[in-house]
């Protein structure tokens, strides 16, 4: 498995040097020229009902397309503090979804105690999974635990066969993966009746889009059925974003310029209507507030006059607040759209 | 190096259109519907549209198709085995044809 860019110091572990890459006129319009010529404002939040927290870059894979650079040498990690800022926010509001991510957010030490307290505040929680850290050591309660209070769990798999899945994964990861849907199944996750949900997620593996939603929820659950005895209840294409390990391998590659003209060519006006950033916040490891976890990785935090902390969370100035954006919100709008919750159209 | 093929034009090939609009809008539409889902899905039609490139050996083709069957969920296996549908055809296909030397073979043959 790769190192994490930060820990080869490579220069694209600092997120001014990957904003002046993605800056840079690639023969293709900025994105907010792209916006206006389609006639459209720049875009503005529509209110909230996901309430985003990334608790930290801890992760025990090392996956290469990982636009946050996690693994596991990182020690961004949300404190009890912040975690109780988090929660002293949400419970303000009436935001129904709290969507935890990470790294593998499993790992933060107040992951249950943050899920614990959102359950009982009677919001959705949906758990971003990379399903390996259901096998680690310490962690073999983990999939019990979350069946208790009914978490989602959205859960990483880019393919149905294991030569695609460690390529971007690592090695070993297809095989572990497998495993772990299977105690997931095992607890009723992707079950019809259960009420437990079980999402995949797919990332291309490669400088290319994801297939059309459907097709390949299609072609997934007939192969995991067939191959494995495997069920789950959606599955969600996810563009790979042009930053932190994927640019690295766009650039590395040869693909950067292609990938991006491809992404522009590719803009669909009624996907960025449907940007996830308009009904998200995204709150970092830290407290800081973001649009979007693609925008807290380049260090863009909320801006436009809302507030930049959680500790001074205000509903109804980040329920309408500007959105921060760059080339990057291309991946967002291209095609069928692609949001953490799959295609947007 | 000049080269008869650059992977830039590929995206010129609507430059076509300039000398008779009405049979490239023609073309456009036809190809559009063509690989549109029917019978058989847009993933299975990439699929054979890589076999026929490489039948025709259209280096434009390969490069669309490579890229078209990816981004329809298909793996580098099945395009492969795609490829060698591609090649079986055409090999049989001048093989077949040795029906007829051995047709003419027997005719002039004593």
């Amino acid at each position: 498995m790769g190192l994490t860019v930060i820990s080869r110091s490579n220069p694209l572990s600092v997120a001014s040097n990957q904003l002046r890459i993605l800056g840079a006129s690639g023969g293709h319009p900025r994105f907010e020229e792209k916006l206006a010529a389609a006639g459209l404002p720049p875009l503005h939040a529509a209110g909230i009902t996901v309430f985003q927290i990334n608790v930290g870059k801890l992760c025990n894979q090392t996956c290469h397309h990982c636009h946050v650079d996690a693994g596991p040498n990182r020690r961004e990690s949300m404190s009890r503090e912040t975690a109780e800022a988090c929660l002293g926010a949400l419970a303000q509001t009436d935001i129904p979804t709290v969507d935890i991510t990470g790294g593998a957010p499993e790992l933060n030490s107040n992951f249950r105690w943050l899920t614990e307290q959102a359950h009982a505040l009677g919001r959705h929680v949906m758990d971003r999974c990379n399903l390996t850290v259901l096998l680690l050591a310490g962690q073999a309660d983990l999939a019990d635990f979350l069946a208790r209070h009914r978490v989602e769990v959205i859960a990483s798999l880019p393919y149905f066969r294991g030569a695609q899945t460690d390529a971007q994964r690592g090695d070993g990861v297809f095989d572990k993966s497998i495993e772990a849907l299977r105690r997931l199944n095992a607890l009723g996750y992707g079950k019809d009746g259960s009420g437990l949900l079980l999402n995949l997620v797919f990332n291309p593996v490669g400088a290319f889009l994801p297939p059309k939603q459907a097709a390949i929820e299609a072609q997934f659950k007939r192969e995991l059925a067939r191959r494995h005895g495997i069920a789950f209840n959606r599955l969600y294409t996810i563009t790979n974003m042009p930053i932190s390990r994927f640019l690295e391998f766009l650039l590395a590659s040869g693909n950067y310029e292609g990938y991006m003209q491809r992404l522009a060519n590719a803009f669909n006006p009624a996907a960025a209507e449907n940007v996830m950033c308009r009904n998200t916040i995204s709150i970092g490891w830290d407290g800081q507030l973001y649009d979007c976890d693609f925008n807290q990785m380049l260090e863009l935090t909320t801006n436009h006059g809302a507030p930049v902390h959680v500790r001074d969370f205000d509903f109804a100035a980040l329920a309408r607040r500007r959105i921060v954006t760059g080339n990057h919100c291309y991946g967002c709008t291209a095609g069928a759209g692609s949001s953490c919750g799959g295609a947007t159209l | 190096m000049e080269t008869y093929y650059h992977p830039h034009d590929l995206a010129k090939f609507a430059e076509m259109g300039k000398g008779n609009k009405e049979l490239w809008e023609k073309f456009s539409a036809y190809y559009a519907a063509v690989f549109a889902e029917g019978a058989l899905t847009e993933r299975e039609k990439a699929l054979i549209a890589l076999g026929v490139a490489h039948a025709v050996q259209c280096p434009y083709c390969i490069d669309a198709y490579t890229q078209a069957c990816l981004e329809k969920g298909s793996n580098v296996e099945e395009m492969t085995e795609a490829v060698h549908v591609a090649c079986a055809i055409r090999g049989g296909a001048s093989l077949v044809h040795g029906v007829q030397m051995r047709n003419v073979a027997d005719k002039l043959s004593m």
